[in-house]
């Protein structure tokens, strides 16, 4: 059964579309990549997704299963007294909501997750004295705890050095081994063809999108940096019908 | 020595009154003022308080120093400007401070034009500064039921408003209670305000939430010493104010509010933690 049904799915600001007319089906179970060049609406499809973002027409179809969501520039004030533990706990919000207690259980999922993205230690160290590196490690332990049956996550691997990159990714290999689906917007094109099965090339509209030797050709990626990346301010009202309403 | 500084409170019951009050204001609103300034939103305090004014000042007008009628118009002006400004950042694209910034101003203008129209002459003095040496009953009940309040729903609101703090994308990723715990602050900001000004006045109520938090911040990390180190400065503060303003017939309210500059100065200068002391003076560097 399908997990995230995109329907003619477009998506903007200010009247703009960042994502055109775009209809896909993402499996559930698949590992995803989506790609494409700057400004061609990856960010904005997983804001989409996440549903943090009413799409102008069309919708999305997604099982109301839990999802958890790394954005690109997480909006965390760097400077806001909270150790790293807290942090990291609060991706047990489904289970212990507002007023829950963190149990001795609780508290060793903390500690397993760190220890899986290489923090052990770090439990009680203020989030003002990571690095970014270590902060997107963080994350990525709270988004463990999320326990999410659907992962977005918006390039993951941007300015992480490559050991840091290799234990999240086989964190992401991981995911997908049990099962859960993940997508993730990514620029390095080596990484897509080794680890990722699926992948999804978008340049406001959808480029192509299906197994990741089919889908990621040179032709392909051609097509999607054609994309003109600025808006015309005096573009004229979109005159594509808006299909299939209800579905 | 010690008379001077006993007798006071033992020999005068408003005396005992205004300390009780101060102290009330102490603990309720400072962990608010701690909240304000790790939220970069200590101006918002003062933006709020000028909101608050004209309600105050429409129920002096309308019932005279009735501290109902004037408490409620606080709180209705400054929930009006809290709500409409929040409304305001969360559907459109004006950011926090704008939109705060708008409200108040017009609730300020407001307050002023209802005052004039009605032409007469109100002595609106203790509601500026504050009437903390002739609390009565009625207004202490008030200030302690409010810091109640404060307490009871901050340790409900704890968890979302620490997350909608540090990480607020987060939070609406998880929950729909982001809104719920904005306008919520909010509102205990509006309310710990309207006790303030019985004591202190609409502006110098902001003193004693905002300045020992920013003088904590000198000394500890953590929301809960913060908030600890805040209330201590707090309370010293009222009962140095009070004692002061007693010996040396000063205005209290200013008397309090100085008395904790003079603290956050001596913070900002000597604290442990990004004062000046640490930063001209620095300790040598540790090992790798």
């Amino acid at each position: 059964m399908p997990t995230i049904v995109l329907h003619d799915l477009t998506l903007g600001y200010d009247r703009h579309p960042a994502v055109h007319h775009l209809s896909a089906t993402i499996a559930a179970g698949s590992l995803t990549a989506v790609v494409g060049p700057n400004g061609a609406g990856k960010s904005t499809l997983l804001k989409g997704i996440m549903g943090t973002l009413p799409p102008l027409t069309g919708h999305i179809v997604r099982d109301r299963t839990r999802i958890a969501y790394l954005p690109q520039q997480a909006e965390i004030d760097r400077s806001f007294p909270i150790a790293v533990h807290e942090l990291v706990a609060m991706g047990l919000w489904a289970g212990i909501g507002p007023f829950g207690r963190v149990t001795a259980t609780h508290r060793d999922l903390i500690a397993k997750a760190l220890a899986a993205v290489g923090l052990t230690g770090f439990e009680r160290r203020s989030i003002a004295a990571l690095s970014g590196g270590q902060l997107q490690r963080v994350l990525f332990a709270r988004v463990l705890l999320q326990d999410a049956q659907v992962i977005l996550l918006d390039e993951p691997f941007t300015a992480i050095d490559a050991r840091t990159a290799a234990d999240l990714l086989a964190i992401v290999r991981r995911w997908h081994d049990e099962g859960r689906t993940v997508v993730a917007v990514l620029h390095d094109m080596d990484t897509v063809r080794a680890q990722f099965p699926e992948t999804m090339i978008v340049a406001r509209e959808l480029i192509a999108h299906g197994p990741t030797r089919l889908a990621l050709t040179a032709a392909n990626l051609l097509r999607a940096r054609q994309m003109c990346e600025s808006f015309d301010d005096a573009a004229p009202v979109c005159d594509v019908p808006a299909k299939g309403a209800a579905a | 020595m010690i008379d001077m500084l006993i007798t006071p409170f033992t020999d005068f019951a408003f005396m005992r009154r205004a300390l009780l009050g101060c102290i009330a204001i102490s603990v309720g609103a400072t962990p608010i003022g701690v909240f304000l300034m790790l939220r970069r939103m200590s101006l918002t305090g003062d933006a709020m308080a000028h909101a608050i004014l004209p309600g105050a000042a429409v129920g002096f007008l309308i019932s005279g120093l009735s501290l109902g009628a004037m408490t409620i118009g606080g709180l209705i002006a400054g929930m009006a400007v809290a709500l409409l400004s929040g409304f305001v950042t969360r559907v459109t694209a004006l950011k926090e401070d704008a939109s705060m910034a708008a409200f108040y101003l017009i609730s300020l203008a407001a307050g002023v034009l209802i005052v004039s129209m009605r032409g007469s002459s109100v002595d609106l003095l203790h509601v500026l500064f504050g009437t903390v040496l002739a609390l009565n009953d009625d207004a202490l009940a008030l200030l302690c039921a409010i810091t109640t309040i404060t307490w009871f729903a901050l340790a409900v609101l704890f968890r979302p408003l620490v997350l909608e703090c540090a990480d607020p994308q987060f939070l609406r990723s998880v929950s729909g209670l982001s809104a719920v715990t904005h306008f919520a602050f909010l509102a205990l900001v509006v309310m710990n305000l309207v006790a303030g000004f019985q004591a202190l006045g609409t502006l110098m109520s902001v003193g004693l939430m905002i300045l020992p938090a920013a003088a904590a911040r000198f000394w500890v990390q953590g929301i809960g010493p913060l908030i600890g180190v805040a209330i201590v400065v707090a309370i010293l503060s009222s009962i140095t104010g009070l004692l002061l303003s007693y010996h040396h017939a000063l205005p209290s309210g200013p008397a309090i509010i100085l008395v904790a500059g003079v603290i956050y100065a001596a913070s900002v200068i000597l604290g442990r933690q990004g004062s000046l002391l640490t930063r001209y003076l620095p300790r040598p560097h540790l090992h790798s």
